[in-house]
């Protein structure tokens, strides 16, 4: 007698954008477990070519409304490459300052209002509320100053204007950095405090062996730039990227699954992996506290990366509050540079990992050709991997029951699917 | 106890910026929850409610055949259907692929493109339902969001500004970044709604919040082109408004592309 047994979750809750998680059983063996997107496809990558190169960091931010600074980020970086030119100094400060404020907002909206829900038994941040209205006030306060910081240096917070292939349109004033501080340092603390909430919650017990991923620089916890870092000791320069990790199709699947080159297995990107590849370059208040959070060093638990997240908020305060006290305006906004023909990489950490761009230009300043690799089309097949590993633990439990963990398990990865989606190659599954 | 008022949050093609706005209401999120049921809002909440809804968020464009017929069904279950940004309201950046071969597209970012189901064009949901009221920008102002979620309970239309951004710059005393420094801006044909930010961040307006009323387009390309500005280099500035597809913007750079050939 065989038995089949199909779970499905039709529309993932709390996660950026749209999917659906689907789960075929054959008499209690795992047949077929998909991470189904059927967000439309926006093709960005065609309508960048013949764009002026300036209006690229404009168009790249409209990919993710909860991550832009990271498309801007990775889209200038990639530029400046093909223009041959290195932007230093006081506009390489600000632009790590800018994405502290990318990190604290985005980071602080999936742990505050998407995540912890899940660890206290609520369906919503505005349920959990009602008897924890301290906790889920302090989330939406440390979100507010991500935010603020991004309305005065980038000039708003969703789609910030500020950024310029070279620099910036106008560095800000010092008032309008000095007038941050006071709220920075409360939220240092309270960063810090709810850090240690959150590290105190039950975790479901999860070990994989995962290959982690991400930018890496001796000198400072990687955000803008760095050779990419691998656990088993590969380091590459970005503009090898696309000879070492690759996305090869597969046959039981229309998803094309992100691979190492060399070993042919899958990776993981986000705070986990920055975690444990650049712990040792955390300030000393982040780092401090994720020794005394007795945080693992590798921690291999998908479900902790929620405690990743938060020492990365704290630690986005700290280089914050640095940045903000030096700052002294001075200088040009943003440097010059001559149009040649060309082609650039850069990668650099989005909240939830990894975002690579690669752009070729001409000599007229227009976009040739884009390809743009964004961290969830990459952890994708990841996080297929990891239900496969976590369901045989959980097959005598209702529908439901699996369902609802198999959820909470995508959620750990803060998947941020409006942006995977216009990459991913998939087909379009409703679930019907 | 009277009925509270049901919203409901939904998204087609777009980047969830505009829906992020309503979380982004940080020292009002609470107590709106407490006067609003939030009946639908997959990103925010797990709990989800079948219509009918009292109000509906709509962010995103059509792009799909499906997509085309959800937008019918959340009509039918919605009251009150408030677009929210440009893509909702104007088909968004990804309507550049209605001025290109589409199939092409999708050749250049798919492997497989016979698996996606894409229409050719990007449009706004007002070419396919009837649309209660429009909030533009890309991204929409959390501000006008709020008072379009209070006046909605007031049970009052929502008043938001219909003047151009020219006009706030001069409210606000930003310098002409055109007259003092030659920069082209789309300012002076652009709705306001931003509060004219670009301007006081020394660049020239983009035009994310899409043509303000009755526009004099004509007018700003002959100056544009007075500065120096190629009709070329124009013709992408509209299109690439994030609104490019919005009527008047359109027309205007059908026009120039029509009198460069």
């Amino acid at each position: 007698m065989s038995e089949e047994r199909t779970i499905r979750v039709e529309a993932l809750t709390r996660v950026e954008g749209e999917g659906a998680l689907h789960i075929r059983l054959h008499n209690g063996n795992i047949e077929d477990v998909r991470l189904s997107i059927y967000e439309p496809p926006r093709l960005f990558e065609a309508l960048l070519r013949g764009r002026a190169l300036e209006d690229v960091p404009d168009i790249t931010a409209r990919i993710c409304g909860i991550c832009p600074v990271a498309y801007q980020m990775s889209s200038v970086h990639a530029l400046e490459a093909a223009l041959g030119v290195q932007v230093m100094g006081d506009l390489r400060a600000l632009r790590r300052l800018l994405y502290c404020g990318e990190w604290i907002e985005s980071h602080a909206l999936h742990v505050h209002m998407l995540h912890v829900p899940d660890f206290l038994g609520y369906e919503s941040a505005l349920a959990l509320a009602k008897d924890h209205p301290d906790e889920v006030n302090r989330g939406l306060r440390l979100k507010k100053h991500g935010n603020q910081l991004l309305d005065v240096l980038g000039g708003r917070a969703v789609h910030p204007i500020n950024v310029a292939v070279g620099g910036f349109y106008r560095l800000p004033r010092k008032e309008e950095l000095t007038r941050l501080i006071p709220d920075f340092e409360w939220g240092l603390q309270a960063a810090i405090d709810a850090a240690r909430w959150v590290a105190g919650f039950d975790f479901p017990r999860f070990d994989e062996a995962y290959d982690f991923v991400a930018v890496s620089h001796p000198d400072e916890y990687a955000m803008c730039e760095g050779p990419i870092r691998t656990s088993d000791g590969m380091v590459i320069d970005a503009d090898q990227f696309e000879k070492h990790f690759r996305e090869q199709q597969v046959p039981h699947s229309t998803a094309l699954q992100a691979v190492r080159v060399d070993t042919g297995q899958t990776y993981l990107l986000g705070p986990l992996s920055r975690m444990n590849l650049n712990r040792e370059q955390l300030l000393p208040a982040a780092r401090r506290l994720a020794d005394d959070l007795n945080l693992e060093h590798p921690c291999r638990n998908i479900f902790k990366s929620i405690i990743a997240r938060s020492i990365e908020i704290v630690q986005a305060y700290e280089e914050a509050l640095t940045i903000l006290r030096d700052y002294r305006p001075a200088g040009v906004p943003r440097i010059k540079y001559e149009y040649r023909q060309g082609e650039g990489a850069a990668a650099t950490e989005a909240p939830r990992g990894l975002l690579y761009h690669r752009y070729g230009v001409d000599a007229q300043g227009l976009v040739t050709e884009a390809n743009i690799v964004p961290p969830t089309s990459q952890n994708q097949s990841q996080i297929e991997s990891d239900l496969r590993n976590y369901l045989p633990a959980l097959l005598n439990r209702s529908d439901d029951e699996v369902a609802g963990a198999c959820e909470r398990l995508v959620r750990s990865y803060d998947p941020c699917i409006s942006c995977a989606t216009h990459f991913l190659k998939v087909s379009m599954d409703r679930g019907s | 106890m009277s009925h509270k008022p049901r919203l409901a949050v939904f998204k087609f093609a777009s980047c969830d910026g505009c829906q992020l706005s309503l979380v982004a209401l940080e020292d009002e999120l609470l107590a709106l929850a407490e006067r609003i049921d939030v009946a639908y809002f997959l990103e925010a909440s797990s709990r989800v409610e079948p219509g009918p809804y009292d109000v509906a968020l709509v962010e995103g464009s059509i792009t799909t055949p499906e997509d085309a017929q959800r937008i019918r069904q959340i009509r039918r279950d919605s009251r009150f259907l408030v677009t929210i940004g440009a893509c909702a309201t104007a088909g968004g950046i990804q309507a550049l692929r209605n001025w290109a071969d589409s199939a092409e597209f999708l050749r250049a970012v798919y492997a497989s493109p016979e698996y996606i189901h894409s229409l050719a064009t990007s449009t706004p949901i007002s070419s396919h339902v009837p649309v209660d009221f429009e909030l533009r920008g890309c991204p929409i102002n959390k501000q006008q969001l709020l008072e379009v979620l209070v006046s909605l309970l007031g049970g009052r239309r929502p008043r938001t500004p219909v003047h151009s951004v020219c006009l706030q710059c001069k409210r606000r005393g930003t310098v002409c970044v055109t007259v003092a420094q030659g920069i082209p801006c789309l300012g002076p044909v652009t709705h306001d709604g931003c509060g004219a930010i670009c301007p006081s961040y020394n660049r020239g307006c983009y035009g994310c919040y899409g043509p303000c009323e009755q526009p004099n387009l004509e007018s700003l390309s002959d100056q544009c082109q007075v500065i120096g500005v190629s009709r070329e280099t124009l013709v992408r500035s509209l299109r690439n408004s994030f609104n490019g597809y919005a009527p008047e913007f359109r027309a205007e750079s059908d026009r120039l592309a029509g009198e460069e050939q």
